[in-house]
């Protein structure tokens, strides 16, 4: 079945509200400052931009209908994207088509939490319904226990060791470490990244994300209006999105881009070899894992293998996580969704803040979200290219 | 299992090895005898100033928020029935205070450290004593809210001699002649109307005239609106504070003479107790009149 | 390998009391479906009557056909353990203060997905496993994966120990320890490993048979206690409910009376001054003291145990003013449940049918004997339940209450069981 391609969709602007560990700030706070930031990015009134879609999980009681009020922004087109960290994916897949068809020119995209030193307890404890009732009860773990569950499974099923996460997590410290904005400051050597404090087994510290504070934006519009607007922009290849694939599988480890992605190369014109960098959603290894064979850079079980064979810097053999990911930048709650669109749309248009991947002419970046009970539902992909 | 009492003074526990001491029998006979040729012969008339404990005899009432005092009630165990064939009793249950009933000092904030403050450890001595009766009942029927005061002590004192210390205060309105619980009550939406002494008419009774206690024909020794007196409850106040008691629920006050009438008030001998209902008997003197 | 509990050391007494803490308490309402199977000692899944999918997590619809025909059947609960963890930084302060954990997902043999617990003796995954259940110190559903062909004691895993209100090492209160009931209950927890015992009695001066006996064996204490009085419970109270882990309430008076075997209310009230009032007075005096030693260390306050009736539940008119005791009772009971429910102190109620005593001396067979009950009541302490119906009789009952409650009153009212 044939779909309608993203022909003249394009990013631009991205912002990123700077990280900090705790804030007093609502989620307001942070999102209003992203707003802020693409307007002067862009330099156009606030007037200009008639679409917001906005993912953010600490808006509460908020949605992205008491943003527009708080904001002061009357708009064609809104949407709240409540999918964890493929919101920033799905975000782009609904604002391109709307600005395809006309039902808005310019949509700006956020994402972005405000993090109290409780809040990732709270907000873990109220995930959804069958975390709730089946998972938190137990141990009250959180990701970390749906994760172990999966790198444990992985690593059992495939052969990987700690030292192959080991390695990503490594490379993506010193990605991060020419990123201003990055919040871990300091080089990690595989030998701590092994020895660190066990969180549930197998994860240790530095397989986990720091959550914080902050947001990421970008505006996605029709290519001549950027173009009229005199803006740098990445243009948009393909998107895919798959909610709940595999739902038989009796553990993750796999997940629904595997069933998109050949339609998301066709779709873009290109091969996985022609991808110049990847930004995965990396809340944890071993989902990096997962979204290098998914995305058809390896086989089934063949990443660790992979990474084995290959260097992930910036300068490195796969450019990965060029910006440090969430791993190594910190965790804004749904931000972390568009961490990875945002280093992108830098990289293809020059506007990097760190590490620089050279001749970057097409990126791919991956999203996943939402464990709402024993695995990992939204799965998104976009392909990105330079002008 | 041990009782804890806090207050139990010498006095108290040597009354007690009193009490046991055997008492001659000639003289104990003699007494009997005596009464009955008074009483037989006219001399003595004795005067029941006790209302029957039924549940129909109005209650105490306090604020819905506050702990309640129970009702009197009574539960049939047997009547000559299957549930006991040959005999016939009853299980009662009622609050401390209920009917023609008895206030210990312990009864009140302001007597609870004194020392024999509770009926069972009362000196019995203060069972029997002369009683003064003070006749408000004109005023008390024309104003449900009338209030004894120092002066009306005064023009009694005059016609009738100072009154004596340990003597009961009797105040008689004839409130006992209100036999409808609801006059007897005399409730509207501001409270209970019923008379009583003011605070200065009790602090005289009390450091003037070092009386033994009060006495009412309604229920409770202050007046119905005596919460907004200052202090509120006055007489409860200043009484139990000074080891007085008081009697309420009377009747028959009207056959009493002012002065001269000897009263026995013996409370229950309760563990702790700060009040029962009892019988209150008077021994008038034929002479006087009532 | 199992860790069974060594005795602990004594106290340091100026050291603060641990506070209770309590794993997360909110399910939604389906998800109560499970807790209330637990509360009887049943583990039940979801089925969908339309297609036979087993569900879990619960849930309103069919995850297969849709239907909302959803019905909570017995699960065996066989199934294979995929994968596990031991979590070492949990976020709630209940898990925090215990870590580490064991936790796994076990994909049952019927199909779903289940995150358990996971009892020390399970092998590494992968793994052949049985799922039991349980209540946790919330009291909500906890399941537990355990090796397929073991029945692992709860007890000698020091995690899973909480869920079980073991009188093994405990101080138990028996307020009435001289009925013969309460005599049977004494002695079984004397076997099941008691450190002491309190038996409370009402009448020092009525002799019964087998008392003496009793009181000569060495755990146990007796102390004065007489429920209808205020002051009775309170002075114990005073005296030893900081040191009550479990109370075992069997202070009980059964008459048999209906509404038309004799006028007046004297026995009714005197059933209701014992069976209900006294456990209004026992909770008003105990309570408080359970709840502040609800996580005294390993020997924690942790039950408040009630022996009720079947007759709580549909009212048996022959013995209709006990019944209604009973029943009051049984409401009590719920509050007494809300209320040391924020402490993880659990209230067990056991609802009896007739027993082997002289109250129900007419009733027909079968009995419970009074060692059979005692039974019951350890195993109800020992494993991990609520609401416990020992015997044939109550059983019948509770089916054919749950059937249908106005059929059960129906057929009760027909004259005889």
């Amino acid at each position: 079945m044939g779909r309608n391609g993203y022909k003249d969709v394009v990013l631009a602007v991205p912002v990123t509200v700077p990280y900090v560990r705790y804030s007093i700030r609502s989620a307001h706070w942070f999102l209003g400052r992203a707003v802020a930031a693409l307007i002067a990015g862009a330099k156009i009134p606030k007037a200009r931009i008639d679409g917001l879609a906005v993912a953010s999980f600490t808006l509460s009681p908020d949605t992205a209908v008491g943003l527009t009020q708080h904001l002061g922004m009357t708009l064609r087109w809104l949407d709240h994207v409540p999918m964890g960290g493929a919101s920033g994916i799905v975000s782009i897949r609904r604002a391109a088509r709307a600005v395809q068809n006309g039902d808005a020119e310019i949509v700006a995209c956020i994402s972005g939490d405000t993090n109290h030193t409780d809040s990732f307890r709270r907000n873990t404890a109220s995930f959804s319904q069958f975390s709730q009732d089946a998972v938190y009860p137990y141990g009250s773990g959180g990701p970390n226990t749906s994760f172990a569950f999966l790198t444990s499974y992985y690593m059992r099923c495939y052969g990987a060791e700690r030292e192959d996460f080991g390695k990503l997590c490594v490379a993506q410290r010193n990605n991060a470490l020419k990123n201003p904005l990055a919040l871990f400051k300091q080089p990690l050597t595989l030998d701590q990244y092994l020895n660190a404090r066990p969180i549930a087994d197998p994860l240790r510290l530095f397989d986990c994300v720091m959550p914080c504070a902050g947001a990421e934006g970008f505006l996605v519009m029709q290519r001549r209006t950027a173009e009229s607007l005199g803006l740098p922009f990445a243009r948009l290849l393909g998107a895919i999105e798959r909610h709940n694939a595999f739902p038989d599988d009796p553990i993750q480890y796999r997940g629904g881009w595997a069933l998109d992605r050949d339609e998301l190369y066709e779709q873009a014109g290109i091969g996985p070899d022609d991808i110049d960098f990847l930004e995965t959603y990396d809340d944890y290894p071993v989902i990096n894992v997962l979204q290098l064979e998914d995305l058809g850079f390896c086989g089934k079980g063949e990443g660790p293998e992979f990474i084995r064979a290959n260097t992930f810097e910036a300068e490195g053999t796969f450019p990965f996580n060029t910006s440090g990911g969430q791993l190594s930048a910190g965790q804004a709650g749904a931000a972390g969704g568009s961490l990875g669109l945002v280093e992108a749309i830098r990289q293809l248009t020059g506007q990097t803040l760190g590490a620089r991947v050279a001749d970057a002419r097409h990126g791919l970046v991956s999203g996943f979200g939402m464990i709402n009970y024993d695995r990992g539902i939204c799965c998104g992909a976009v392909a990105l290219a330079a002008v | 299992m041990k009782t804890k009492r806090k207050n139990k003074s010498p006095a108290a526990k040597a009354r007690t090895k009193t009490e046991l001491k055997t008492t001659p029998r000639k003289v104990g006979t003699n007494l009997h005898a005596q009464l009955s040729d008074l009483v037989a012969s006219g001399g003595l008339r004795l005067v029941d100033l006790t209302q029957t404990l039924s549940p129909d005899f109005p209650p105490i009432v306090l604020p819905p928020e506050m702990g309640q005092s129970r009702p009197f009630r009574m539960e049939t165990i047997s009547r000559y029935d299957e549930g006991g064939p040959g005999w016939y009793w009853n299980n009662l249950s009622f609050g401390e205070h209920t009917g023609t009933h008895f206030d210990a000092p312990i009864h009140w904030i302001s007597g609870r450290d004194l020392p024999d403050n509770a009926l069972d450890t009362l000196p019995i001595e203060k069972f029997i004593a002369p009683a003064c009766v003070i006749d408000c009942s004109t005023q008390a029927s024309a104003n449900a809210d009338f209030v004894l005061t120092v002066g009306d002590i005064a023009a009694w004192e005059k016609r009738h001699g100072v009154i004596a210390a340990g003597s009961w205060v009797l105040m008689r309105t004839d409130w006992s002649k209100r036999t409808d619980p609801v006059a007897y009550q005399n409730f509207d939406e501001t409270g209970q109307h019923t008379p009583g002494p003011d605070p200065e008419c009790v602090r005289f009774l009390v450091n003037e005239r070092n009386v033994l206690g009060f006495g009412t024909e309604t229920i409770g020794t202050d007046a119905g609106q005596a919460a907004h007196f200052r202090p509120p409850y006055p007489c409860h106040y200043y009484m139990h504070g000074a080891g007085k008691y008081g009697l309420q629920c009377l009747c028959n006050l009207d056959l009493l003479p002012p002065t001269g009438a000897l009263i026995i008030a013996a409370p229950l001998k309760i563990l702790e107790g700060s009040g029962s209902p009892l019988r209150v008997l008077a021994l008038v003197p034929a002479r006087s009149r009532g | 390998m199992p860790e069974p509990l060594k005795r602990p050391k004594r106290k340091n007494p100026i050291v603060r009391t641990r506070q209770p803490t309590l794993p997360p308490q909110t399910r939604s309402r389906v998800a109560l479906g499970l807790t209330a199977a637990v509360a009887r000692g049943k583990l039940e899944l979801q089925v969908c009557k339309d297609c036979s999918a087993v569900q879990y997590p619960p849930r309103e619809v069919c995850r297969t056909c849709l239907s909302h025909r959803l019905v909570w059947r017995p699960s065996d609960g066989r199934g294979e353990l995929l994968t596990d963890t031991v979590l070492h930084i949990p976020q709630e302060l209940f898990f925090r203060e215990r870590s580490p954990w064991r936790i796994g997902m076990v994909r049952l043999d019927s199909g779903v997905n289940v995150v358990v617990y996971v009892h020390q003796t399970v092998d590494a995954a992968p793994c052949r496993v049985r799922i039991e259940a349980s209540l946790d110190r919330a009291g909500q559903a906890a399941l537990i994966a355990v090796p397929e062909n073991g029945r692992p004691d709860l007890f000698d895993d020091p995690k899973l120990r909480e869920m079980t209100c073991d009188p093994r090492m405990r101080k138990i209160l028996v307020t009435d320890g001289k009925s013969t009931t309460g005599q049977a209950i004494v002695r079984a927890l004397a076997a099941a490993g008691a450190d002491l015992i309190w038996i409370g009695q009402a009448e020092p001066w009525k002799k019964v048979a087998g008392f003496e006996a009793l009181r000569e064996l060495p755990k146990v204490v007796v102390v004065p206690l007489d429920v209808t009085d205020g002051r009775s419970v309170r002075e114990l109270a005073g005296e030893i409910g900081g040191k009550v882990d479990i109370l075992i309430n069997t202070a009980e008076f059964h008459r048999t009376s209906g509404i038309s075997s004799h006028r007046g209310v004297e026995t009714a009230q005197l059933e209701m001054d014992v069976n209900y009032f006294g456990l209004l007075r026992l909770a008003q005096e105990f309570a408080p003291a359970l709840k502040a030693r609800a996580a005294d260390g390993a020997m924690s306050a942790i039950a408040w145990v009630n022996l009720l009736s079947i007759f709580a539940l549909a009212n048996y008119p022959a013995h209709g003013t006990f019944s209604a005791s009973k029943a009051a009772a049984y409401s009590l009971s719920q509050a007494l449940r809300a209320d040391l429910r924020h402490a993880g102190v659990r209230v067990i109620n056991i609802f009896p049918g007739p027993i082997d005593d002289e109250w129900d001396q007419l009733e027909l067979p079968p009995k419970l004997s009074p060692n059979a009950l005692a039974g019951a009541v350890v195993q109800a302490l020992k494993g991990s339940v609520e609401d416990v119906y020992p015997g044939d009789v109550a059983q019948d009952w509770l089916a054919r209450h749950l059937d249908d409650e106005k059929a059960l009153e129906r057929e009760i009212s027909e004259g005889g069981r």
